[in-house]
Protein backbone atom coordinates (compact mmCIF):
# COMPACT_ATOMS: atom_id res chain seq x y z
CA UNK A 1 0.00 0.00 0.00
CA UNK A 2 1.24 3.62 -0.81
CA UNK A 3 1.59 6.18 1.92
CA UNK A 4 -1.85 6.35 3.74
CA UNK A 5 -1.45 9.94 3.49
CA UNK A 6 -0.96 10.39 0.27
CA UNK A 7 -3.98 8.65 -0.78
CA UNK A 8 -5.93 10.24 1.67
CA UNK A 9 -4.66 13.30 0.42
CA UNK A 10 -5.62 11.93 -3.29
CA UNK A 11 -8.94 10.72 -2.61
CA UNK A 12 -10.20 13.95 -0.93
CA UNK A 13 -8.42 15.83 -4.53
CA UNK A 14 -9.75 13.21 -6.95
CA UNK A 15 -13.57 13.42 -5.65
CA UNK A 16 -12.86 17.34 -6.18
CA UNK A 17 -11.37 17.26 -9.42
CA UNK A 18 -13.68 14.67 -10.89
CA UNK A 19 -16.79 16.40 -9.39
CA UNK A 20 -15.43 19.64 -10.24
CA UNK A 21 -15.01 18.65 -13.74
CA UNK A 22 -18.15 16.70 -14.48
CA UNK A 23 -20.19 20.00 -13.28
CA UNK A 24 -17.88 21.84 -15.63
CA UNK A 25 -19.68 20.47 -18.16
CA UNK A 26 -22.94 22.04 -18.33
CA UNK A 27 -21.25 25.58 -18.46
CA UNK A 28 -22.65 26.74 -21.74
CA UNK A 29 -25.50 24.42 -21.63
CA UNK A 30 -27.58 25.01 -18.59
CA UNK A 31 -31.18 25.00 -18.56
CA UNK A 32 -31.40 28.85 -17.52
CA UNK A 33 -28.66 31.04 -16.90
CA UNK A 34 -28.32 31.66 -13.43
CA UNK A 35 -28.05 27.73 -13.10
CA UNK A 36 -24.76 28.16 -15.64
CA UNK A 37 -23.61 30.01 -13.89
CA UNK A 38 -24.12 28.53 -10.03
CA UNK A 39 -22.85 25.36 -11.41
CA UNK A 40 -19.62 27.08 -13.40
CA UNK A 41 -19.21 28.95 -9.77
CA UNK A 42 -19.86 25.50 -7.97
CA UNK A 43 -17.36 24.01 -10.23
CA UNK A 44 -14.47 26.67 -9.45
CA UNK A 45 -15.00 26.16 -6.04
CA UNK A 46 -13.89 22.26 -6.10
CA UNK A 47 -11.21 22.80 -8.75
CA UNK A 48 -9.95 25.16 -6.11
CA UNK A 49 -10.08 22.99 -3.23
CA UNK A 50 -8.46 20.13 -6.11
CA UNK A 51 -5.56 22.45 -6.11
CA UNK A 52 -4.83 22.60 -2.12
CA UNK A 53 -5.86 18.86 -1.85
CA UNK A 54 -3.00 17.50 -4.69
CA UNK A 55 -0.51 20.16 -3.98
CA UNK A 56 -0.96 18.80 -0.28
CA UNK A 57 -0.48 15.00 -1.81
CA UNK A 58 2.38 15.89 -3.57
CA UNK A 59 4.17 17.54 -1.05
CA UNK A 60 3.45 14.47 1.33
CA UNK A 61 4.53 12.18 -1.74
CA UNK A 62 7.79 14.16 -2.58
CA UNK A 63 8.68 12.82 -5.41
CA UNK A 64 8.43 16.06 -7.41
CA UNK A 65 4.87 15.46 -8.56
CA UNK A 66 2.75 19.06 -8.01
CA UNK A 67 -1.41 18.91 -8.42
CA UNK A 68 -1.27 20.01 -12.08
CA UNK A 69 1.21 16.33 -12.28
CA UNK A 70 -1.24 14.42 -10.49
CA UNK A 71 -4.41 15.71 -12.02
CA UNK A 72 -2.96 15.23 -15.52
CA UNK A 73 -0.69 12.91 -15.89
CA UNK A 74 -2.06 9.78 -13.68
CA UNK A 75 -4.24 7.14 -15.38
CA UNK A 76 -7.70 6.01 -14.42
CA UNK A 77 -6.11 3.21 -12.05
CA UNK A 78 -4.43 5.99 -9.89
CA UNK A 79 -7.75 8.06 -9.19
CA UNK A 80 -9.09 7.50 -5.87
CA UNK A 81 -12.21 9.14 -6.13
CA UNK A 82 -15.50 8.16 -4.95
CA UNK A 83 -17.77 6.17 -8.00
CA UNK A 84 -20.62 8.40 -7.39
CA UNK A 85 -18.87 11.92 -8.68
CA UNK A 86 -17.55 10.16 -12.08
CA UNK A 87 -21.21 9.52 -13.00
CA UNK A 88 -22.27 11.02 -16.01
CA UNK A 89 -24.48 14.22 -15.44
CA UNK A 90 -27.72 12.63 -17.17
CA UNK A 91 -30.18 15.66 -16.96
CA UNK A 92 -30.28 18.93 -14.49
CA UNK A 93 -32.42 16.98 -11.73
CA UNK A 94 -29.44 13.74 -11.62
CA UNK A 95 -26.40 16.37 -11.47
CA UNK A 96 -28.59 18.23 -8.39
CA UNK A 97 -29.10 14.80 -6.69
CA UNK A 98 -25.63 13.62 -7.64
CA UNK A 99 -24.51 16.74 -6.45
CA UNK A 100 -27.07 16.70 -2.87
CA UNK A 101 -25.95 13.37 -1.91
CA UNK A 102 -21.72 14.41 -2.53
CA UNK A 103 -22.20 17.74 -0.27
CA UNK A 104 -23.99 15.61 2.59
CA UNK A 105 -21.18 14.03 3.09
CA UNK A 106 -18.49 16.15 2.20
CA UNK A 107 -19.82 18.60 4.47
CA UNK A 108 -19.91 16.13 7.27
CA UNK A 109 -16.17 14.96 6.65
CA UNK A 110 -14.96 18.68 6.29
CA UNK A 111 -16.30 19.40 9.21
CA UNK A 112 -14.57 16.27 10.99
CA UNK A 113 -11.38 17.59 9.08
CA UNK A 114 -11.31 20.82 10.94
CA UNK A 115 -10.15 19.04 13.96
CA UNK A 116 -7.74 17.06 12.50
CA UNK A 117 -4.06 16.56 14.31
CA UNK A 118 -2.37 17.19 10.69
CA UNK A 119 -2.38 21.33 10.45
CA UNK A 120 -2.57 21.74 6.86
CA UNK A 121 -5.34 18.98 6.22
CA UNK A 122 -6.85 21.53 9.08
CA UNK A 123 -6.20 24.61 6.92
CA UNK A 124 -8.03 23.11 3.97
CA UNK A 125 -11.37 21.86 5.49
CA UNK A 126 -11.77 25.31 7.48
CA UNK A 127 -11.78 27.10 4.11
CA UNK A 128 -13.88 24.46 1.69
CA UNK A 129 -16.37 24.03 4.39
CA UNK A 130 -17.70 27.91 3.94
CA UNK A 131 -17.75 26.93 0.44
CA UNK A 132 -19.25 23.83 0.27
CA UNK A 133 -22.08 24.81 3.37
CA UNK A 134 -23.09 26.97 0.77
CA UNK A 135 -22.93 24.14 -1.95
CA UNK A 136 -25.29 21.97 0.27
CA UNK A 137 -27.83 25.16 0.43
CA UNK A 138 -28.40 24.92 -2.79
CA UNK A 139 -28.86 21.41 -3.60
CA UNK A 140 -30.74 20.41 -1.04
CA UNK A 141 -32.86 23.29 -1.52
CA UNK A 142 -33.04 22.22 -5.72
CA UNK A 143 -33.74 18.68 -4.70
CA UNK A 144 -36.40 19.70 -2.64
CA UNK A 145 -37.92 22.30 -5.15
CA UNK A 146 -37.94 19.77 -7.68
CA UNK A 147 -38.96 16.88 -6.03
CA UNK A 148 -42.36 17.97 -4.70
CA UNK A 149 -42.62 20.28 -7.82
CA UNK A 150 -44.44 18.98 -11.21
CA UNK A 151 -45.61 15.44 -11.59
CA UNK A 152 -42.36 15.68 -14.40
CA UNK A 153 -40.08 17.36 -12.27
CA UNK A 154 -40.63 14.79 -9.28
CA UNK A 155 -40.56 11.99 -11.47
CA UNK A 156 -37.22 12.56 -12.53
CA UNK A 157 -35.97 13.19 -9.48
CA UNK A 158 -37.07 9.76 -8.09
CA UNK A 159 -35.58 8.12 -10.90
CA UNK A 160 -32.17 10.16 -10.52
CA UNK A 161 -32.17 9.03 -6.82
CA UNK A 162 -32.69 5.86 -7.87
CA UNK A 163 -29.93 5.75 -10.32
CA UNK A 164 -27.51 7.29 -8.16
CA UNK A 165 -28.22 5.08 -5.07
CA UNK A 166 -26.00 2.38 -5.71
CA UNK A 167 -23.01 4.85 -5.95
CA UNK A 168 -24.04 6.60 -2.53
CA UNK A 169 -23.33 3.29 -0.11
CA UNK A 170 -18.91 3.82 -0.91
CA UNK A 171 -18.52 6.57 0.68
CA UNK A 172 -19.64 5.38 4.55
CA UNK A 173 -17.24 2.66 3.57
CA UNK A 174 -13.99 2.65 5.29
CA UNK A 175 -10.57 0.85 4.66
CA UNK A 176 -7.37 0.25 6.13
CA UNK A 177 -6.46 3.51 4.82
CA UNK A 178 -8.97 4.94 6.95
CA UNK A 179 -8.03 2.86 9.68
CA UNK A 180 -4.60 4.70 9.12
CA UNK A 181 -5.94 8.13 9.47
CA UNK A 182 -8.16 7.45 12.26
CA UNK A 183 -5.55 6.28 14.31
CA UNK A 184 -3.06 9.36 13.39
CA UNK A 185 -6.08 11.88 14.43
CA UNK A 186 -6.19 12.65 10.93
CA UNK A 187 -9.82 12.14 10.33
CA UNK A 188 -12.91 10.75 10.70
CA UNK A 189 -13.91 6.98 10.46
CA UNK A 190 -16.29 7.33 6.76
CA UNK A 191 -18.60 5.01 8.81
CA UNK A 192 -19.60 7.06 11.72
CA UNK A 193 -20.67 9.90 9.02
CA UNK A 194 -23.56 7.31 8.02
CA UNK A 195 -26.22 8.06 11.06
CA UNK A 196 -26.01 11.79 9.77
CA UNK A 197 -26.28 11.29 6.55
CA UNK A 198 -29.36 9.04 7.02
CA UNK A 199 -30.77 12.14 9.09
CA UNK A 200 -30.11 14.96 6.44
CA UNK A 201 -31.63 12.31 3.85
CA UNK A 202 -34.44 11.59 6.00
CA UNK A 203 -35.00 15.45 5.88
CA UNK A 204 -34.54 16.59 3.01
CA UNK A 205 -36.24 13.56 0.66
CA UNK A 206 -38.97 13.70 3.10
CA UNK A 207 -39.30 17.76 2.27
CA UNK A 208 -38.92 16.15 -1.64
CA UNK A 209 -41.62 13.96 -1.57
CA UNK A 210 -38.92 11.32 -2.87
CA UNK A 211 -38.75 8.13 -1.33
CA UNK A 212 -35.28 6.51 -0.25
CA UNK A 213 -34.11 3.12 -2.13
CA UNK A 214 -34.53 -0.10 0.11
CA UNK A 215 -31.93 -1.58 -0.97
CA UNK A 216 -28.14 -0.95 0.08
CA UNK A 217 -26.47 -2.72 -1.97
CA UNK A 218 -23.48 -0.40 -2.80
CA UNK A 219 -21.26 -0.55 -5.55
CA UNK A 220 -17.39 -0.54 -4.74
CA UNK A 221 -13.81 0.13 -5.92
CA UNK A 222 -14.25 4.04 -6.62
CA UNK A 223 -11.64 5.31 -3.73
CA UNK A 224 -9.29 2.27 -3.55
CA UNK A 225 -9.07 2.42 -7.61
CA UNK A 226 -9.77 -1.25 -7.88
CA UNK A 227 -12.60 -0.72 -10.44
CA UNK A 228 -13.95 2.47 -11.36
CA UNK A 229 -17.24 2.22 -13.90
CA UNK A 230 -16.28 3.21 -17.42
CA UNK A 231 -17.66 6.43 -17.08
CA UNK A 232 -13.92 7.98 -15.50
CA UNK A 233 -11.61 6.83 -18.83
CA UNK A 234 -14.02 8.45 -20.94
CA UNK A 235 -14.04 11.70 -19.04
CA UNK A 236 -10.35 11.81 -18.08
CA UNK A 237 -9.88 11.67 -22.15
CA UNK A 238 -11.53 15.17 -23.01
CA UNK A 239 -10.15 16.52 -19.53
CA UNK A 240 -6.34 15.20 -19.77
CA UNK A 241 -5.91 15.41 -23.52
CA UNK A 242 -3.83 18.50 -24.18
CA UNK A 243 -1.71 17.38 -21.44
CA UNK A 244 -1.46 14.31 -23.44
CA UNK A 245 -0.89 15.91 -26.58
CA UNK A 246 1.60 18.14 -25.21
CA UNK A 247 3.15 17.26 -21.84
CA UNK A 248 3.76 19.92 -20.10
CA UNK A 249 2.32 22.70 -22.18
CA UNK A 250 1.65 26.40 -20.46
CA UNK A 251 0.80 29.42 -21.60
CA UNK B 1 25.51 49.76 1.66
CA UNK B 2 22.55 50.90 3.28
CA UNK B 3 19.57 48.94 3.18
CA UNK B 4 16.67 50.96 3.37
CA UNK B 5 13.43 49.46 5.11
CA UNK B 6 10.37 51.51 4.19
CA UNK B 7 8.20 51.96 6.74
CA UNK B 8 5.34 48.91 7.30
CA UNK B 9 2.65 51.83 7.58
CA UNK B 10 3.89 52.99 3.86
CA UNK B 11 3.68 49.59 2.52
CA UNK B 12 0.40 49.27 3.59
CA UNK B 13 -0.56 52.50 2.35
CA UNK B 14 0.90 51.65 -0.67
CA UNK B 15 -1.11 48.35 -0.71
CA UNK B 16 -4.52 50.32 0.06
CA UNK B 17 -4.02 51.92 -3.81
CA UNK B 18 -3.67 48.42 -5.44
CA UNK B 19 -7.46 47.89 -6.56
CA UNK B 20 -9.22 44.45 -6.68
CA UNK B 21 -8.69 43.26 -9.94
CA UNK B 22 -12.48 42.01 -10.19
CA UNK B 23 -14.02 44.91 -8.30
CA UNK B 24 -11.78 47.64 -9.16
CA UNK B 25 -13.74 50.19 -6.74
CA UNK B 26 -12.21 48.50 -3.37
CA UNK B 27 -8.49 48.11 -2.81
CA UNK B 28 -7.21 44.79 -1.81
CA UNK B 29 -6.59 46.06 1.82
CA UNK B 30 -10.39 46.66 1.97
CA UNK B 31 -10.87 43.07 0.39
CA UNK B 32 -9.33 42.12 3.97
CA UNK B 33 -7.36 39.58 2.35
CA UNK B 34 -4.17 41.32 3.26
CA UNK B 35 -3.26 39.70 6.79
CA UNK B 36 0.77 40.38 7.34
CA UNK B 37 3.47 42.58 6.38
CA UNK B 38 6.78 42.42 7.52
CA UNK B 39 10.36 42.33 7.03
CA UNK B 40 12.50 39.45 7.39
CA UNK B 41 15.57 40.20 7.37
CA UNK B 42 16.05 42.08 4.00
CA UNK B 43 12.97 40.67 2.18
CA UNK B 44 9.55 41.89 2.54
CA UNK B 45 7.36 39.20 2.98
CA UNK B 46 3.44 39.93 2.72
CA UNK B 47 1.01 37.30 3.85
CA UNK B 48 -2.40 36.99 1.48
CA UNK B 49 -5.16 34.83 2.31
CA UNK B 50 -7.25 33.75 -0.70
CA UNK B 51 -11.61 35.02 -0.89
CA UNK B 52 -12.43 31.71 -2.65
CA UNK B 53 -10.06 28.71 -2.79
CA UNK B 54 -10.98 28.45 -6.66
CA UNK B 55 -10.77 32.30 -7.43
CA UNK B 56 -8.95 33.11 -10.91
CA UNK B 57 -8.15 36.17 -9.62
CA UNK B 58 -5.89 35.19 -6.77
CA UNK B 59 -3.26 34.86 -9.02
CA UNK B 60 -3.93 38.00 -10.50
CA UNK B 61 -3.66 39.84 -7.27
CA UNK B 62 -0.22 38.50 -6.52
CA UNK B 63 0.90 39.92 -9.93
CA UNK B 64 -0.38 43.05 -8.99
CA UNK B 65 0.73 42.99 -5.50
CA UNK B 66 4.22 42.03 -6.75
CA UNK B 67 4.37 45.44 -9.37
CA UNK B 68 2.85 47.70 -7.14
CA UNK B 69 5.93 47.08 -4.65
CA UNK B 70 8.84 46.57 -7.23
CA UNK B 71 7.39 49.56 -8.79
CA UNK B 72 8.13 51.71 -5.88
CA UNK B 73 11.29 50.47 -5.68
CA UNK B 74 10.89 47.15 -3.36
CA UNK B 75 13.44 44.73 -4.68
CA UNK B 76 13.22 41.88 -2.49
CA UNK B 77 9.61 40.51 -1.84
CA UNK B 78 7.88 36.98 -0.73
CA UNK B 79 4.59 36.59 -0.81
CA UNK B 80 2.78 33.70 1.13
CA UNK B 81 -0.50 32.11 1.42
CA UNK B 82 -2.05 31.78 4.16
CA UNK B 83 -5.27 29.66 4.62
CA UNK B 84 -6.24 29.71 8.09
CA UNK B 85 -8.19 31.53 9.52
CA UNK B 86 -9.97 31.07 6.33
CA UNK B 87 -11.24 34.67 5.01
CA UNK B 88 -14.82 35.88 6.33
CA UNK B 89 -16.52 39.11 4.97
CA UNK B 90 -15.87 40.31 8.54
CA UNK B 91 -13.04 41.60 7.43
CA UNK B 92 -13.94 43.96 4.55
CA UNK B 93 -13.64 47.52 5.84
CA UNK B 94 -16.20 50.19 6.34
CA UNK B 95 -14.85 51.90 3.73
CA UNK B 96 -14.82 48.96 1.65
CA UNK B 97 -18.79 48.37 2.32
CA UNK B 98 -19.52 51.61 1.39
CA UNK B 99 -17.38 52.00 -1.88
CA UNK B 100 -19.16 48.54 -2.86
CA UNK B 101 -22.62 50.03 -2.39
CA UNK B 102 -22.04 53.14 -4.54
CA UNK B 103 -20.79 50.94 -6.76
CA UNK B 104 -24.09 48.93 -7.18
CA UNK B 105 -22.97 46.20 -5.18
CA UNK B 106 -24.79 45.50 -1.78
CA UNK B 107 -22.46 44.96 0.98
CA UNK B 108 -22.68 41.16 2.77
CA UNK B 109 -25.13 41.55 6.07
CA UNK B 110 -25.23 39.03 8.32
CA UNK B 111 -28.64 38.52 7.86
CA UNK B 112 -28.19 36.72 4.86
CA UNK B 113 -29.15 38.60 2.07
CA UNK B 114 -28.99 42.96 1.22
CA UNK B 115 -30.12 45.11 3.28
CA UNK B 116 -31.69 47.57 0.82
CA UNK B 117 -31.44 48.33 -3.14
CA UNK B 118 -28.29 50.09 -3.68
CA UNK B 119 -29.85 52.00 -6.27
CA UNK B 120 -33.25 52.91 -4.64
CA UNK B 121 -32.78 51.77 -1.17
CA UNK B 122 -35.59 50.43 -0.99
CA UNK B 123 -35.96 47.33 1.28
CA UNK B 124 -38.00 45.34 -0.99
CA UNK B 125 -35.51 42.87 -2.92
CA UNK B 126 -36.00 38.80 -3.73
CA UNK B 127 -33.00 36.87 -4.80
CA UNK B 128 -32.66 35.54 -8.52
CA UNK B 129 -29.53 33.46 -7.45
CA UNK B 130 -27.46 32.16 -4.84
CA UNK B 131 -24.39 32.57 -7.37
CA UNK B 132 -23.09 35.32 -9.42
CA UNK B 133 -20.57 36.90 -11.87
CA UNK B 134 -17.74 36.24 -9.36
CA UNK B 135 -17.14 33.64 -7.25
CA UNK B 136 -17.74 36.45 -4.24
CA UNK B 137 -21.33 37.46 -5.58
CA UNK B 138 -25.18 36.38 -6.32
CA UNK B 139 -27.57 37.70 -7.52
CA UNK B 140 -30.46 39.62 -6.42
CA UNK B 141 -33.25 42.12 -7.89
CA UNK B 142 -35.09 45.38 -6.23
CA UNK B 143 -39.09 44.87 -6.49
CA UNK B 144 -39.51 48.74 -6.04
CA UNK B 145 -36.79 49.56 -8.89
CA UNK B 146 -36.70 46.07 -10.87
CA UNK B 147 -33.05 46.70 -11.12
CA UNK B 148 -30.91 43.64 -10.79
CA UNK B 149 -27.89 44.02 -8.60
CA UNK B 150 -24.75 42.20 -7.48
CA UNK B 151 -24.76 41.28 -3.71
CA UNK B 152 -21.47 40.68 -1.70
CA UNK B 153 -22.10 37.51 -0.73
CA UNK B 154 -21.53 36.97 3.66
CA UNK B 155 -19.05 34.35 4.66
Amino acid sequence: MNDPLFEFCCRMGDNTLVLGHRVSEWCGVAPVIEEDIALANIALDLIGQTQLWLGLAGEVEDAGRDADALAFHRDVWDFRNLLLVEQPNGDFGQTMMRQFLFDGWHLAMLKGLMTSSHDQIAAIAEKSVKEVTYHMERSSDTVIGLGDGTEESHKRMQDALNVLWPYAGEMFVSDNVDAAMVEAGIAPDPAALRAGFEALLADVLGAATLVRPEDDFAHKGGKNGVRHSEHLGHMLTNMQWLQRAYPDATW
Amino acid sequence: MVVDKTSLETIWAWLDQVPDPEIPVISLTDLGIIRDVAWQGDTLEITVTPTYSGCPATSIINLDIETALRARGIKKLSLKRQLSPAWTTDWLSDAGRKKLENYGIAPPQPAGGPQHCPHCKSPAVEKISQFGSTPCKAQWRCTACLEPFDYFKCI
